[in-house]
């Protein structure tokens, strides 16, 4: 039986990988899980400096999902190649750094800055809804991920995956610019735009007032998005929204995706990512799938 | 280690309004110490993340945890309906707990306010084990006294209520003044404005004080950076200002934290 998938010329042993943000840099979840088990970690994002991020509360839990509003907290690239790097090379799994940043040069800094790491891919964060400059603003005109993706492309030294957002009105388009920019692969979706409110104390719960929905709660959103996204491109898509079982990540690999990430299922159950490995191994058991790859787009029409 | 496990209840009863009082069974217990916790799953699909609760005390020998919890919204409401041999998923055991060695050998004043009060039974306990008596603030709503008697096998109770109706009028540093009550340790559980308070409170007096924060988590385990709390010093996980409650804490030494 053959779980391996490629991606941008790099083999991962399976498709599970963690979605940025939710699994810190792995170092977090050593505790539960194997990390040789998973196909790739994804760190949380970095910018060129440490970042503080938002105000709390930061994160609200809602129906079947919750919404965070962290705002990119991270500690900058140089901790991540000092700590973060040297934890995830003891593991027998791809390392993609996800990268954020407030303006162009930002991303080009810390892009150029990993060029010379063991970094296996590049995950550019055009798509995070809760900081004020930079990442999102960069992932909802066509023209401006267009411009992005070029630019880190004539920079970056390994593969550079476009992670895109779900706050558009086509995702196509945007799945189009990241290709025609010279995107080895998409990722997909970032969080839903959301907001709760207190009726008791009639206030935000967040002190963002606005915050990322994930969770399974966006699975239907997101599989809908990547059977759009995958359709409209030829570079493999990367698909992610609430996926929770071995059974949702096989509807992701079906509606197009190449590989999947888990993201919010990380916080409810930390196992999660192993569990899903584990079930879609059962499932190819229980179908009789040779090859990981025959389920990918593999929905019949 | 921290785990994802099943816990049997042994038993639920309510304290006061609002208020209750469970104990499970689990492993876990072997490990928790005081001003730790655990995260409690409603086991419901659509109350996904697991709910931080201060652990109350920790039966080593019977495997059993206790937690003593407000309801405050759907969870917890669901938590208070378990009833003997229903089986309840934690996440343990988390934070890092009370320093024991800070109190050991002086005079410790423990100061707990509303749902802050249960996690102060087993550090009481504890303390009184090794040797070291402490004096013990309880700053409740009303008449309603929950887990006191329970208290007064470890050490002096001084109780403080909003009302007036029991012991001191006002919260627990009213108490305190008003009772004359010095020491060299102040360890704390409460609402924010209280331990802002003790905060303000210890740095006049120059007194430690170790408080113990709460904000709203998603993971618990230090991974999604949800709970944060600003810090004086830039730590070495985030560089940044902002300690992790869950992981960093939720105790922190009161000159530490920027609250």
């Amino acid at each position: 039986m053959n779980t391996k998938v490629t991606i941008a010329g790099v083999e991962l042993k399976n498709p599970v990988m963690t979605a940025s943000g939710t699994f810190g840099s792995g170092m977090e979840y050593g505790d539960f899980v194997d990390l040789n088990r998973l196909g790739a970690v994804v760190t949380k994002g970095v910018a060129n400096v440490p970042w503080p991020g938002n105000p709390v509360p930061r994160v609200a839990e809602t129906y079947g999902g919750m919404l965070n509003a962290i705002g990119l907290q991270n500690p900058g690239v140089e901790v991540l190649i000092e700590r973060d790097l040297p934890f995830l090379q003891q593991f027998d799994t791809k390392v993609i750094v996800n990268v954020c940043g407030k303006s162009v040069e930002d991303y080009l800094a810390v892009v150029e800055r990993l060029g010379d790491t063991s970094v296996d891919m590049l995950e550019i964060n055009v798509s995070c809804p809760n900081v004020k400059e930079g990442a999102i603003a960069f992932g909802q005109k066509a023209e401006s991920l267009y411009d992005i993706t070029s630019q880190i492309k004539a920079k970056a030294k390994q593969p550079v995956i476009m992670k895109l957002s779900p706050n558009v009105t086509d995702i196509t388009e945007m799945a189009r610019a990241a290709e025609a920019a010279g995107a080895d692969a998409i990722s997909l979706i970032n969080t839903l735009t959301g907001m709760k409110i207190d009726v008791h104390k009639r206030s935000f719960v967040l002190a963002n007032k606005t915050g990322g929905l994930s969770g399974p709660a966006i699975k239907p959103v997101a599989v809908r998005m990547v059977y759009q996204a995958s359709h409209a491109v030829k570079i493999p898509v990367i698909g992610m929204g609430g996926i929770a079982s071995g059974e949702d990540a096989i509807e992701f690999l079906l509606a197009g995706a190449s590989a999947v990430a888990v993201g919010a299922m990380n916080f409810v159950n930390p196992y999660a990512t192993v569990e899903v490995a584990e079930e879609i191994e059962a499932y190819m058991e229980k179908y009789g799938v040779e090859d990981i790859r025959e389920l990918i787009g593999a929905v019949r029409e | 280690m921290k785990q994802k496990v099943k816990a049997k209840v042994l038993s639920q009863k309510k304290l006061a309004e609002g208020i209750y009082d469970m104990w499970l069974f689990t492993e876990l217990a072997g490990e928790a110490r005081a001003g730790q916790f655990i995260g409690i799953y409603t086991g419901h699909e659509a109350f996904l993340l697991p709910r931080p609760i201060s652990i109350c005390e920790a039966d080593k020998e019977r495997k059993a945890l206790r937690v003593v919890y407000r309801i405050a919204g759907r969870g917890t409401e669901i938590f208070s309906a378990w009833q003997p041999g229903d089986e309840a998923e934690i996440l343990g055991v988390l934070g890092n707990g009370y320093p024991m060695e800070a109190g050991y050998g002086k005079q410790v004043i423990l100061m707990g306010g509303g749902i802050g009060i249960p996690p102060m039974l087993q550090l009481a306990k504890e303390l009184s084990m090794a040797g070291t008596k402490p004096a013990i603030v309880l700053g409740y709503r009303d008449n309603q006294l929950f887990l006191k008697e329970e208290f007064e096998k470890y050490g002096r109770v001084y109780v403080a209520t909003e009302d007036g109706s029991v012991g001191t009028k006002g919260n627990v540093l009213t108490a305190l003044v008003a009772e004359r009550l010095t020491g060299d340790v102040m360890m704390a559980c409460g609402p924010m404005p209280m331990l802002r308070a003790i905060k303000r409170y210890a740095e006049e007096k120059k007194m430690e004080a170790y408080i113990s924060l709460e904000e709203r988590m998603a993971c618990g385990v230090g991974a999604c950076l949800g709970c944060v709390c600003k810090t004086t010093h830039k730590d070495a996980h985030s560089h940044v200002n902002n300690a992790r409650i869950c992981t960093d804490g939720p105790v922190f030494d009161a000159r530490e934290v920027d609250i």
